[in-house]
Order: C-alpha cells, then sequence, then structure tokens
C-alpha cells in the first residue's frame, strides 16, 4: 500500500532521491511532449507508406523484398533491450551504495543490443538496394525509405545518447543531472520499441502475410 | 485534503516494491514476447487466411503497444497526475484523425481516379 502518486510519468525515482525526484517532474515531462510530437512524425509517415503500397510502378513490391528472420530477430533484440534498459534504471533506484558498476554494466549491455540493431537494420537496407529496392524506384519505396531508416536513425542517437550519458557517469557519477537524463533517455528507448512494434506489423508483417 | 505520506523507506514511490519493480519489467518482457512469438510464426508458416492474419497482427499490435505503455513506460490510469494521460490520448485522437483520414481520404481519391 501506497499512497505517494508519481509526479511525472513513467518509473518515478522516489523520495530516495528528493533532489532528483523533484527535478524530474518539469524535464521528464517536457520530454513526453517532444516524444508525443515524434509519435506523431511515424504515424503520418506509416499512414503515407499505407497509402503508397500499390504504388509499385512496375518494382519490386513487400513480398520481393522483405524478409522475415532479420526482421523477427531484430525485435528480439530490440525488445530485450528495453528489459536491460529497465535493469539499469532499477539498480540506479535501489542501490543503496549508489555504486556505479551495476547501472554502467546494464547501460553497456543496452547499448551493445542497440548498436546490434542498428547494424542489422543497415545490412537489411543494403540487401534491399541490391535487390533493387531503391528509394527512387517507386512511390512505395519512397515511403518505405522515409520511414524505417528513420527509425533505425532514432535508435542510432538514442545510442549515442547513451555513451554520453556513461561518460557523465564516468566522470561526474551519479549525481541529478545524469539521473534525470537517464529517466529522458528510457522515455526514449522504450518509446522506440512501440515504434518499432507499429512498423514491424504494418511494414513487415503486413507486407508478408 | 491530505498530503501524501512521505515514507522514508523504498516502498514509498508509486511503482511499489524493488521485488514489485522487478517482477513488472519481467512480466511486461514475457507478455512482448508472447505477443511477437505466435504472430511471427503464423506469418512464417501461413497458419491463417490473409485477412484473418491481418486481423490477428492488428490485435497482437495493440496489445504490445498497450503492454510496453504499462509495464516499460509506466503510465497507468490511477496513481500520476492527471495532464500526462491526457497528454498522450489528445496526442493518440490528433494522430488518429490525421493519420486514419489520410489513409481514407486518398484512398477514396485513388478509387475514384481509377487507380494504379
Amino acid at each position: 500500500m501506497n499512497t505517494e502518486t508519481g509526479r511525472h510519468p513513467g518509473l518515478n525515482l522516489g523520495s530516495g532521491h528528493a533532489e532528483a525526484h523533484g527535478e524530474a517532474e518539469a524535464l521528464v515531462f517536457g520530454f513526453w511532449v517532444f516524444m508525443m510530437s515524434d509519435l506523431v512524425t511515424f504515424g503520418l509517415l506509416l499512414a503515407t507508406y499505407v497509402t503508397m503500397l500499390d504504388n509499385l510502378a512496375g518494382g519490386p513490391g513487400p513480398k520481393d523484398l522483405f524478409e522475415l528472420k532479420p526482421v523477427f530477430i531484430e525485435t528480439l533484440v530490440l525488445l530485450t533491450s528495453s528489459l536491460t534498459y529497465g535493469m539499469a534504471i532499477l539498480s540506479l533506484k535501489h542501490d543503496p551504495g549508489r555504486r556505479l558498476r551495476p547501472v554502467l554494466a546494464w547501460l553497456g549491455l543496452t547499448l551493445m543490443l542497440g548498436l546490434a540493431f542498428v547494424a542489422m537494420e543497415a545490412k537489411d537496407l543494403h540487401a534491399l538496394q541490391a535487390k533493387g529496392g531503391a528509394p527512387q524506384r517507386s512511390g512505395f519505396l519512397s515511403a518505405f525509405w522515409a520511414l524505417v531508416p528513420l527509425h533505425a536513425l532514432h535508435v542510432a542517437a538514442a545510442a549515442l545518447w547513451l555513451v554520453a550519458i556513461a561518460a557523465q557517469i564516468w566522470r561526474f557519477g551519479l549525481d541529478t543531472p545524469v539521473k534525470t537524463a537517464l529517466l529522458r533517455l528510457g522515455v526514449l528507448w522504450h518509446f522506440l520499441d512501440v515504434v518499432w512494434i507499429a512498423i514491424v506489423s504494418v511494414v513487415f508483417l503486413g507486407g508478408l502475410a | 485534503m491530505t498530503a501524501p505520506v512521505e515514507t522514508e523507506d523504498e516502498t514509498g514511490t508509486p511503482d511499489g516494491t524493488p521485488r514489485q519493480e522487478l517482477r513488472s519489467y519481467l512480466w511486461g518482457y514475457g507478455l512482448s514476447l508472447l505477443l511477437t512469438l505466435p504472430v511471427f510464426g503464423a506469418v512464417a508458416w501461413d497458419w491463417l487466411a490473409r485477412a484473418t492474419l491481418w486481423w490477428a497482427i492488428g490485435a497482437a499490435a495493440l496489445a504490445q503497444v498497450a503492454v510496453q505503455f504499462r509495464f516499460f513506460l509506466h503510465i497507468r490510469l490511477k496513481g500520476q497526475a492527471k495532464e500526462d494521460l491526457q497528454l498522450i490520448l489528445f496526442t493518440a485522437l490528433i494522430l488518429g484523425m490525421m493519420g486514419g483520414g489520410t489513409i481514407w481520404i486518398l484512398h477514396n481519391l485513388d478509387g475514384r481516379m481509377g487507380g494504379p
């Protein structure tokens, strides 16, 4: 039984981290507002893709281009990275000694999964191009290239942010700016999972079904 | 008006005890796998008719999004400031109108123009 209300959407650090918990309220809410504008961007690119599905201009379609197996592995990698990020936040929240090592270890694992995702995605896009799926080939392919690589770019940017935060932890320890930055990156990281699920369902599973 | 009780120990957060929080993350992970694997299997081995499969993919995706929001992004219907949920629901409304409207109107136009 607890009566404390969350101050912001997402995992709250709680009164054990009084300073960061207080500061997180406005910062995390602001980041959510940004995240929602990003959601609209992805949603509309997805809607554009759906309207372009039949505009192949005689070029290759979803069944000629997409492969299920790499997409399946990428999905598992991204889902697992969400879990490891959650573990990093939990070890930040509940370690009374404020030790750096567990947090850094989980963040390192998350980073490796994120980079693996980006590398696999890059390989897929390269293979797609080799099969005649360049963006200028048809309206369908232009819409595809606007949507899927944008998500991969987001994951790459999130990985870069993670490295920057890890460097800050290394240099300054787990201080308030680092804690609130980790909460915001968490929103982005889990959010990119949600966007990927939408992309997989509409583009890959829907296209191959 | 009653002020929230500030507890010193770690149980005083809206996310429960450390054990509950860990369990919540593991549940989220397990559920998201459970919603992913069968759908991929159904597509890979053609378990269902095409129309049924599309409905199944859509339903699994919606459930998956709900799981992600509940267990990883920690969005709840109660126990947090109201503006947050309103922000998300308003965005969903805007997106539904713009995305749904785009697909509807362009599909309709395509039909009237003879389509490719």
